[in-house]
């Protein structure tokens, strides 16, 4: 079959992400063609400040260089601008006559500078600030020239001043407003910015409208003059006051524009064979200049183009970041308050620290910070996930770092670490490691970070950290992916949510049919999306969806956790904590039989064995004749309990009776992650119920429920859920809060995750305040773990034999 | 592989013996060699150790034409045992063939 012609014209970031990800995944569907109107290949526009700033050099910013296009089998055309799009013969036609006939055309033809409509705007040495020709002719003016006005004092603006100023101008920034980037600052943030650029040697006159730039005898520009007849010298003027979207070429060949070509979700124009993405749109009414933005137009638009059709784009909320070294500042969403909203302040005014959070239905609308920027990002992630913060609220101020973390996360401030500090210490990569390979490489997403670096790809405590450092060191291109909208691994563009939703509602009971129904993009998914269908398919169907052994990890399927070495280790189940003579007499003699070289008591009041040799597990399990602990699974872990009333002068309930019932019950439950239990017989605690997924404390008139606690990565203090008054109670609630965990948590969530993004509340309203619901939930459950075989005991009696048994034996 | 004398085709069990999307052992002088079965019942053998940290792929999830290591979650590629990029490693290939069923492994010398 004869391949599609694709067209591109522009060949900027947006348009070349567009390709990229089209050739991912559909790379036989079209021959591409490429025209871009500048001479150089694809390179990040977001580095150019500091290009300009002499940080960077503009081989450093390439993002595909002419090879990559040769690669690829893309016909590039550089320095060909494309005058006229022939709609009717479905062609373009280029400025020097060349014509190139389309099956589908892709306009990402960015957006051009606006230049004042003043006198003297065409002067040599009046230039925009746009790509790396402005670049260099900034570069070669600060070589001979004393005096830059930039015109804008918007980012743009000062990151050209800036950048003049370290190549030794005397730069004056010229704005028009009461104060810097109002667009993004407050008027106490912009002050601040104001005097630490002073500080740095930057003059600025506000309020000031310039109205003539004029000549010297050279015909060089020398001066420019305001509307108030004030006349600065000027041997460079620099226009920074915003860009347009480029629609010319769209607008004279017909194509419906307003401030942008228009499109749709879908990122169709009215041509429905002409797509746009990047700089040149508009989407429902909003151009976006940032890269984050563009990016996600990129994706959908490329999904289109490969006739999947999967994927809208529904529009961004952006965040900014300036990229001037030394000045940290952040901007994102509404950040001015009014009627409807709240803000709640900390202005350190000596110290260099503002921070600003607004406010509105106990949900972040927008914040500006100045000084300390460290936690941007994880208001910025709360602000798009519309997270309720009520609970958090009196120290929202004071940083993720201050809401109980021990790990990584947050402790370090990113901008501040040096290059040798560690970042991920799992996998022993430190910060300079994670900078070079983003800058090098050209990464943007924490996902292309973890790929390359493997940095916070482990347990992730230091996700957050990665974060900022990939936020300041690409600036204002970097958002986090939004975490509600994150499709649930790179095999699909469907989220977890809309993945167990079409399960239940179209009642698929197999992973092919929820692959076959969803349009899959891979044959057969990957090791992350397997698992969690799988789970998805047994948690919403249990005892219809079949079980899919090979979509599960090795532990699931050996009943053993794999060791780095990979022998195995065995965790009996002992129900509460206990144990008897027989049982620990039966352990020590298979210690002895299989000569397992280490023993030792876990975290969870069990005895792990460990080092057991794969081909001996069926056979340890049934010398050992003891319930599989379910140590390796995602399931229920264990129940630890403290001696309590039975033994305890302190008790005041029977803890260990408790425990046990609990762990009975809930024994050979599957959830999305692990789930451990514990139950103190008084509120001395001593079983550590407060860091465990449920935590039961008993008191004198009946039990405490805590939940969503965690020990962890990132330990967090168990929430007070409910108080009941008998043991029954406790196994209801207990097991109506982890059945809406079960159906309703992503895969991999661990119930403090999985709450942290429901809210408690939601969870109360299920479990605790309503009875009926509650009642159903708990059902549910006992249905779905009831008839569940003993795994162990099912294998010693020749189940899943070839799991554990060499396929030959060679001499 | 047709040069392959055929004396040194041995062989160590059926398709059917291998899990679809799954792995078996065979044992041998160089290690433990796995054998994979993919979706499209093609078969592919590489010994047993990750390029990474050594981990057994046998017991790794099988896609695709991939393997993912238990131990760390290489990608590793079944038909030549490269590791997906950015990750830089290679496991030992071996010759694998399957005739009416039954499977053969050149183990080499």
């Amino acid at each position: 079959m004869k391949k599609m012609k694709l067209v591109m014209v522009g060949n900027g970031m947006a348009g070349v992400r567009t390709i990229e990800e089209l050739i991912k995944i559909a790379p036989d569907l079209y021959d591409i063609c490429v025209f871009g109107a500048e001479p150089y290949a694809n390179y990040n526009r977001i580095l150019l400040s500091p290009v300009l700033a002499g940080e960077m050099t503009v081989k450093e910013i390439m993002l595909n260089d002419v090879e990559w296009y040769q690669q690829q089998g893309i016909e590039l055309h550089l320095n060909k601008k494309v005058v006229h799009i022939d709609r009717v013969n479905r062609k373009v036609l280029t400025e020097d006559g060349m014509e190139q006939v389309y099956d589908r055309l892709l306009l990402a033809t960015g957006s051009n500078p606006v230049v004042l409509p003043i006198p003297g705007k065409d002067l040599p040495g009046v230039i925009t600030y746009r790509d790396i020709y402005d670049t260099h002719a900034m570069i070669e003016a600060a070589k001979q020239y004393r005096h830059a006005v930039v015109i804008g004092g918007g980012l743009l603006g000062l990151e050209a001043a800036n950048g003049l100023n370290l190549r030794g101008m005397a730069v004056t920034v010229v704005h028009l407003g009461d104060w810097l980037m109002e667009r993004q600052l407050d008027k106490v943030a912009a002050d601040m910015l104001k005097s630490s650029l002073e500080k740095k040697g930057l003059s600025f006159l506000l309020n000031k409208q310039t109205t003539v730039i004029n000549a010297g005898p050279d015909g060089r520009v020398e001066s420019i003059g305001f509307s108030d007849g004030q006349t600065i010298p000027a041997d460079l003027v620099v226009m920074a006051v915003g860009v347009r979207p480029n629609e010319e070429l769209a607008k004279a060949s017909g194509i419906h524009c307003l401030r942008g070509v228009v499109v749709s979700d879908t990122m169709q124009s009215f041509d429905p064979k002409i797509y746009a993405v990047g700089e040149c749109v508009s989407h429902r009414g909003v151009a976006y200049g940032l890269v984050a933005p563009l990016f996600e137009m990129s994706k959908v638009c490329a999904n289109h183009l490969a006739q999947l059709g999967i994927g809208r784009y529904e529009g961004s909320v952006t965040s900014t970041k300036l990229k001037v070294t030394g000045v940290d500042l952040f901007s994102a969403g509404h950040f001015q308050s009014d009627a409807d909203t709240e803000e709640i302040v900390l202005h350190d005014a000596a110290g260099g620290v503002y921070k600003k959070i607004v406010l509105k239905d106990d949900k972040i609308v927008g914040s500006v910070m100045v000084g300390d920027t460290s936690d941007g990002a994880w208001y910025f992630q709360m602000l798009r996930e519309k997270q309720n913060v009520a609970e958090i609220r009196d120290h929202l101020l004071f940083g993720q770092s201050h809401l109980g973390n021990t790990g990584h996360q947050g402790q370090s401030r990113a901008a501040e670490m040096a290059d040798s500090m560690e970042v991920c210490g799992c996998n022993g990569v430190c910060k300079g490691v994670i900078v070079k390979a983003i800058k090098e490489k050209g990464l943007f997403s924490l996902d292309e970070v973890r790929k390359h670096t493997k940095a916070s790809s482990s347990c992730g405590s230091c996700t957050g950290l990665v974060e900022q450092i990939l936020a300041s060191t690409v600036g204002g291109a970097y958002a986090a992916q939004p975490n509600r909208n994150k499709p649930l691994c790179g095999c699909t563009d469907h989220t977890h949510e809309e993945t167990r939703q079409v399960i239940r509602s179209e009642h698929l009971l197999s992973i092919s049919a929820v692959m076959d129904f969803m349009k899959w993009k891979t044959p057969n998914g990957c090791a992350s999306c397997r698992p969690a269908l799988n789970y998805y398919l047994l948690s919403t169907w249990p005892h219809e969806a079949l079980d899919d052994p090979q979509s599960r990890f090795i532990n699931e399927r050996a009943h053993a956790n794999i060791q780095k070495d990979g022998t195995y280790s065995v965790v009996p189940r002992m129900f509460g904590g206990v144990t008897t003579a027989n049982d620990l007499r039966r352990i020590a003699d298979v210690v002895d039989k299989y000569q397992i070289p280490t023993v030792k008591v876990t975290g969870g009041q069990r005895i792990d064995l460990l080092g057991v040799k794969k081909a001996d597990l069926p056979k340890v399990w049934a010398d050992l004749a003891m319930p599989s602990g379910h140590a390796y699974a995602k399931a229920l872990r264990t129940v630890k309990t403290c001696v309590g009333s039975e033994w305890c002068r302190f008790g005041v309930q029977d803890s260990t009776q408790m425990g046990i019932q609990l762990e009975r019950t809930f024994a050979k439950m599957y959830a999305p992650h692990k789930v451990k239990l514990a139950v103190s017989g008084c509120p001395r605690n001593c079983a550590e119920s407060g860091i465990k997924d449920v935590g039961v404390i008993g008191v004198d008139s009946g039990w405490e429920i805590y939940v969503a606690g965690n020990g962890g990565i990132k330990t967090e203090v168990a929430q007070f859920f409910c108080k009941v008054k008998t043991a029954f109670e406790v196994l209801e609630y207990a097991g109506a809060f982890l059945q809406v965990y079960r159906e309703e948590a992503r895969y991999l969530d661990r119930t403090v995750h999985w709450v942290a993004r429901v809210g408690l509340d939601y969870v109360k309203k299920r479990v605790v305040e309503d009875e009926e619901s509650r009642k159903a939930l708990y059902g549910r459950l006992l249905y779905a773990i009831q008839d569940e075989k003993d795994p162990w005991a099912e294998r010693t009696l020749g189940l899943s034999r070839h799991e554990f048994e060499p396929l030959s034996v060679l001499d | 592989m047709d040069v392959t004398p055929m004396s040194r085709w041995i062989k160590v069990g059926t398709l059917e013996q291998i899990p679809r999307l799954g792995a078996r052992v065979v044992q041998t002088r160089h290690g433990p060699i796995a054998v994979f079965r993919t979706a499209d019942d093609a078969v592919f053998a590489l010994l047993d150790q990750c390029p990474h940290k050594g981990g057994p792929l046998s017991q790794g999830i099988v896609f695709g034409h991939h393997v993912a290591c238990p131990l760390h979650n290489w990608s590793i590629h079944l038909k030549d045992g490269q590791a997906e990029a950015p990750d830089e490693g290679c496991a030992k290939r071996f010759q694998v063939k399957q005739d009416q069923e039954q499977i053969f492994l050149d183990i080499g010398d």
